[in-house]
């Protein structure tokens, strides 16, 4: 019995540019044909994909908001509750003394408006990831900038095309 | 591990003869971090026979008590609450490069910080020490946290020591992760160029990082937000050390100016300590091409900024005591510069004050020997600037009976020298580990490759 052909899939492509112009290019072409799910990769941060894509703002400042608020208060709350704890009267100051217990809260605030942060960036970024991303190239830490385009079969092809035109080193399947 | 490239050639007066390219910056960053040569494990023999002298001192004091050191009634606080400060002062200048320069947009710091924010980490871990050294019975080192007694007395928040254990351990946490998250971007181009187990290790490291525009977008907020929390922290830090003096009665110490004092001097003596660190760290890696000739110069220009404000600092004391018509605090500063620590005093002096002065020269600032030298001088002025402050007015407070001369021992000085090669222990094994220079923010500063637009980056 003959083996049945094997259909080629092709989820995806993944564009390999040497140049920011080049991909910055093809990114708009891109975005000019609707293509929603676009990935790019690129070794540091560049303001021209970003005006590209469009981004909403992060919502990283909310996590360093609400860090930083909760910090405050439990800084506040801890030296406010435990100096009640047990009423000893030190320096003749009054129990309940808030310019110093200002340091505690100070010092919270940042530790936890930090780690707030820190914690939102890895939510947001969906970090860390353990398994290998779609289409991801090692190069693309080192010189060269990747776009990756999903679609229908038609709508790969047509991606393929544009990122040749615009200029792409490699085109490769993810 | 990349295989290893020539390395870029050397300048003269650091400056490139081409820019380099993104390639040639991976490249030659990654090249730091290939298995060490001789030199590497002879410097390292160095620094562990030091590290293990000092622990040796250290075992002496834990075995015969305090009475090994140099301790003389009243002065309890020497050496080590000396170098504690110091060793916190030096923290400082990383933050100040990686956070207040970023939010600045001060481009140069591309170069520098990465080794300023290690050398902060480790300063704070060795600053950590000193306390628990302090103590003499080191095995109660945890009563400094806030915890209740057995009777349910909590600790009391009034007092500068327990808000120094909260912004000693926020610093120290706050700068780590600083650092560890600045890292990320950087240890994903370094498993991208190893192979074998080193992959797999940088890999874990990097936490699946992979460049995308997702990841950039909310780590370029993280950071941002980071540097502007980081940025407060770093002036209450210093400001909370210096309370540590300043809220008792002791004269020389009870003064307003202290916390902005301190925080100069803080950030004065870690820019001198970067200096120290990176003209050996560029010429072992022939980094040359990277940490150029303005980058030192900038350095040497935020010392000599901070070493007038701290001139100004040490006139102000001088005048207060003066103008206050206190006869005590007028005679403990007199006793200062003329008294029995007037060789520590005229040492800071010179040290803080006067040969700064030379970096007015655009001809010394741009000479990298020179700067080693100032840097070097730098550092000891700073060491001396504590042991005045702590040491001399101790020995000269209210009661002419009370008064005494205190001087360190070789314990206290043993200890003093397992501290900097502890120091100097993590930061080697920092720049064989991780890359000592942030690839991608040096990236960003070139030109990006094929494109008119200059580099310049966030």
């Amino acid at each position: 019995m003959a083996t049945p052909p094997v259909t080629l899939t092709r989820p995806g492509v993944v564009g390999v540019f040497g140049s920011l112009d080049a991909a910055v290019l093809a990114l708009r072409e891109l975005k000019s044909h609707d293509y929603a799910n676009l990935t790019v990769y690129t070794p540091v941060p560049c303001h021209e994909f970003d005006a590209v894509l469009a981004k909403k703002e992060s919502p990283v400042r909310l996590f360093t908001l609400v860090g930083g608020l909760s910090g405050c208060a439990l800084g506040f709350a801890y030296a406010i509750s435990t100096s009640l704890d047990w009423s000893l009267v030190t320096g003749g100051k009054p129990i309940v003394s808030l310019p110093p217990f200002v340091i505690i809260g100070f010092e919270c605030t940042i530790l936890f408006g930090a780690l707030a942060t820190v914690a939102g960036m890895f939510i947001n970024a969906r970090l860390p990831k353990l398994r290998r991303a779609a289409g991801y190239d090692p190069r693309f830490s080192n010189d060269k900038y990747g776009i990756v385009a999903f679609g229908g079969p038609a709508q790969v092809t047509a991606a393929e095309s544009i990122m040749r035109a615009a200029g792409a080193e490699e085109v490769n399947d993810v | 591990m990349a295989a290893a490239a020539a390395p870029a050639p050397a300048m003269p007066h650091g400056a490139p003869a081409a820019q380099p390219t993104y390639a040639d910056v991976t490249r030659d960053i990654i090249r730091t971090i290939e298995p060490p040569g001789r030199g590497w494990f002879l410097a390292m023999a160095g620094i562990l026979s030091g590290l293990a002298f000092g622990a040796f001192c250290w075992a002496r004091q834990l075995r015969w008590g305090m009475g090994v050191t140099g301790y003389t009634p009243p002065i309890f606080w020497g050496t080590y609450i000396t170098t504690f400060v110091f060793w916190v002062g030096i923290a400082h200048s990383g933050t100040l490069i990686s956070a207040i320069l970023f939010l600045f947009r001060s481009g140069w710091r591309s170069a520098v910080y990465r080794a300023a924010e290690a050398m902060t980490v480790f300063a704070v871990m060795t600053a950590g020490l000193f306390p628990v050294l302090h103590l003499g019975r080191a095995w109660f080192a945890y009563w400094v946290f806030p915890y209740p007694n057995i009777r349910g007395l909590w600790s009391n928040f009034k007092s500068p020591l327990v808000w120094d254990v909260f912004a000693i351990s926020t610093y120290l946490t706050v700068s780590a992760t600083f650092l560890f998250m600045g890292l990320i971007p950087d240890i994903a181009a370094v498993r991208d160029q190893a192979v074998g187990w080193r992959r797999k290790v940088y890999g874990l490291l990097s936490f699946g990082w992979r460049n995308s525009d997702r990841e950039w977008q909310h780590f370029m907020r993280m950071y941002l937000y980071l540097a502007a929390l980081s940025t407060p922290l770093v002036l209450s830090v210093h400001s909370v050390v210096s309370w540590d003096f300043a809220m008792g009665i002791v004269p020389g110490w009870h003064a307003t100016i202290f916390a902005p004092y301190f925080v100069a001097g803080a950030i004065y003596s870690g820019c001198g300590m970067v200096i120290t660190i990176l003209v050996p760290l560029r010429k072992a890696f022939q980094l040359e091409r990277y940490v150029q000739v303005r980058h030192f110069e900038n350095l040497a220009k935020l010392c000599l900024l901070t070493s007038s404000i701290v001139t100004y600092a040490y006139i102000t004391e001088y005048f207060v005591a003066w103008y206050s018509g206190n006869p005590i605090e007028r005679a403990t500063f007199y006793n200062r510069a003329f008294g029995d620590y007037w060789w520590a005093t005229w040492t800071m002096i010179t040290c803080n004050a006067f040969m700064p002065q030379l970096l007015w020269f655009k001809k010394i600032r741009t000479s990298i020997p020179t700067l080693f030298v100032i840097s070097i001088f730098i550092n000891i002025g700073m060491w001396f600037e504590r042991f005045v402050i702590i040491v001399s007015s101790l020995a000269h407070e209210f009661e002419p009976w009370q008064w005494a001369y205190y001087r360190p021992n070789w314990i206290e000085l043993g200890i003093i020298l397992g501290s900097f090669c502890w120091f100097s222990m993590w930061f080697m094994l920092f720049i064989k580990f991780f890359p000592s220079m942030a690839i991608a923010e040096i990236k960003e500063s070139l030109p990006p490759p094929g494109t008119k637009r200059a580099g310049g980056g966030h």
